[in-house]
């Protein structure tokens, strides 16, 4: 009696396995995402592609906050230094060269999170918020005060690079095929650091997020796998700077200030911690409540305060986040 | 060694005093933010992002009675008890139901409700900045400067009320309580002490005096919405300092890193000074981590 039920159902299951519905779900989501530029307005483009560069900043920070259970209130830092990093890339080298502004970019982003997590990883919690928030603030005022160099107050403008591939390919970019590069270097960033988080490596992250003590009385190096965390969140924090950089052309101090940091936390809450596209799925979330609120209440609304309570309810009553119910799904 | 000889030569005396004293001002100010958040922390594992917000929430109600009601003094007392009643309130809806919960979320809600009080402030009161005058305004010869009195009468008050909050703590019944809180919580539970009411009273407590520390600052820079954010990330960096959860640590390091800025000031610009907390801060994470000033006992 109950085998006849069980061997009904067994041929669905494994028509369709887990991989294969993850990566269909993958593909209807990119479909829709290369396809949205195409049918979208302007503005509305460039709002979608501000919402993935946004998205993949939270998604780094979420290989700390989700996976090796640290909450990073310092993003802003490699996210202004990675922005400062393509600046520099854009305004020194002649004609500017987007591959080189990646690379500085990088190279700034790794800088700072070199720094911050040497220093930072000695402590937990929130030991560990506070600092990374500190260190952000370093970063702050040494932009904000050096005016000589990065325009202080008044920051760097610059020209958007065009896309090359060096000999082959060179064009200006158009807001469509800016959205498509954005949209490949996210959607690689989120195969690449789901591959990672799903390694020995992400595995040890996670563990240490679980039981600290215990992951370093089995013999892992906890402190060497908190800091290499740290620096690959770093990196793709840095990642998302650039890509900001390029599409609004430039970089400003105020980035750097913790408050950047802050809405990254909030867009992870609200998404969903551990999941990586939760992250995004938040960015989107407050970016289209707070476009919604502005376009009823004027521009004038200040749109933070239902935003604060809505932020407040949702870690009382849903912790997880918009995604959380598929955290364990999305992570086998 | 002559450049060393010369070094010490070319440090103007006067102007170390004068710095030594606007950095115990500002220390004590400092003390008296930080002594709140500190406390809050200790008692409930709660860290507070949204004290600057009480600062500077303190500085509007106290703007806002001075011009209804013309006394400075009237005006800080009511700012301190409507900013207290404002925390208990904020404690019992937003803090209350997270008890027990991972204190990372306690820091997600404060932050959530430093974002909301911080753009109410803005909304209701707009970007320009406040001023308000000195409720003294006699002068004392210092050098060259004449210094107004009511800096010392700010560090004065503020070492009053911190002096007598410790009083409360010490020998105050309710002040027993919350030590018997801080230190066990359950034990505290089943002696019979109302652990949550103690916990909306410590929160209120501390926002009292984050507020009360805003009215007596308000009228040195003029008050704004932004105000707040300063004061909330030095406070951070001097509990840190002193050791989280350590009342006499907290205020010992808020005057080290007042004077240490304000010794700072005398060579880089003042907004590059910060910078030298920081770096206290760092040495402090890499050689004590456990806070500067050794814990004293509960």
């Amino acid at each position: 009696m109950t085998t006849a039920p069980l061997s009904k159902s067994m041929p669905l299951k494994t028509k369709l396995s887990h991989t294969a519905v993850f990566w269909i779900g993958f593909c209807v989501v990119m479909t829709l995402l290369i396809v949205a530029p195409l049918v979208l307005p302007e503005y509305w483009r460039r709002f979608l592609t501000e919402i993935l560069i946004w998205g993949l900043l939270a998604m780094s920070s979420d290989i700390l906050i989700g996976y090796t259970g640290m909450v990073s209130f310092g993003h802003s830092a490699f996210f202004g230094l990675g922005m400062y990093g393509a600046a520099a890339a854009l305004l020194i080298v002649s004609p500017p060269n987007l591959w080189l502004a990646i690379l500085f970019g990088l190279g700034g982003a790794a800088g700072a999170a070199l720094f911050v997590a040497f220093f930072s990883t000695r402590l937990r919690d929130i030991y560990f918020a506070i600092t990374t928030l500190i260190f952000s603030q370093i970063f702050y005022v040494i932009i904000f005060t050096w005016t000589a160099v990065t325009g202080g107050e008044n920051g760097l403008i610059f020209s958007r690079p065009h896309f090359t591939i060096p000999f082959l390919y060179d064009t200006r970019f158009s807001t469509a095929t800016l959205h498509w590069f954005v949209l490949s270097v996210v959607a690689g960033s989120y195969v690449l650091l789901r591959r990672i988080m799903r390694s020995p490596f992400g595995m040890v992250l996670q563990s240490i997020r679980e039981n600290e003590a215990r992951t370093r009385a089995i013999g892992y190096p906890v402190e060497r796998y908190k800091i290499v965390a740290v620096m690959l969140s770093g990196l793709f924090a840095g990642l998302a700077g650039v890509l900001y950089a390029v599409q609004n052309q430039f970089a400003a101090a105020e980035f750097v200030f913790f408050t950047t940091s802050g809405d990254t936390v909030i867009f992870n809450v609200m998404g969903g911690i551990g999941t990586l596209v939760g992250p995004i799925v938040g960015a989107g979330f407050f970016q289209l409540l707070r476009e919604l609120l502005s376009r009823i209440f004027g521009d004038q609304f200040p749109y933070l305060i239902p935003l604060g309570v809505i932020f407040i309810v949702m870690i009382i009553f849903l912790p997880q986040g918009l995604l959380g119910f598929a955290r364990r799904w999305l992570n086998r | 060694m002559d450049a060393v000889a010369h070094f010490f030569q070319s440090i103007p005396v006067d102007l170390l005093i004068i710095q030594t004293v606007n950095g115990v001002v500002a220390g004590m100010i400092l003390a008296l933010v930080a002594s709140g958040l500190t406390l809050i922390f200790g008692i409930m594992d709660v860290v507070n992002f949204a004290h600057g917000e009480l600062f500077m929430l303190g500085a509007y109600v106290g703007v806002l009675v001075l011009t209804a009601t013309g006394s400075f003094w009237i005006a800080l007392v009511m700012s301190a008890l409507i900013v207290a009643l404002l925390g208990a309130a904020i404690q019992i809806v937003t803090l209350r139901p997270l008890l027990g919960r991972d204190p990372l979320n306690t820091i997600l809600a404060t932050f959530g409700l430093s974002l909301i009080l911080q753009n109410y402030a803005l909304w209701q009161f707009g970007p320009v900045a406040r001023k308000i005058g000195e409720p003294i305004t006699s002068h004392f010869n210092l050098f060259y400067l004449t210094y107004p009195w009511y800096r010392i009468l700010i560090a004065v008050l503020s070492a009053a009320i911190i002096g007598g909050f410790w009083l409360f703590l010490k020998y105050g019944k309710y002040g027993v309580w919350i030590r018997a809180t801080t230190q066990d919580r359950v034990m505290a539970q089943a002696m019979g002490i109302p652990v949550p009411m103690v916990h909306t009273a410590v929160f209120a407590i501390g926002a009292a005096m984050a507020a009360a520390s805003g009215v007596l600052f308000a009228p040195l820079v003029g008050v704004n919405h932004t105000m707040g954010l300063d004061w909330v990330l030095k406070a951070f960096i001097v509990v840190v300092i002193g050791g989280m959860g350590n009342l006499g640590g907290s205020i010992a390091a808020a005057i080290f890193v007042s004077l240490l800025e304000a010794y700072a000031a005398i060579w880089v610009d003042p907004s590059q000074a910060v910078i030298v907390s920081f770096v206290v801060l760092i040495l402090t994470l890499l050689f004590r981590p456990t806070g500067l000033f050794v814990p004293t006992p509960k």
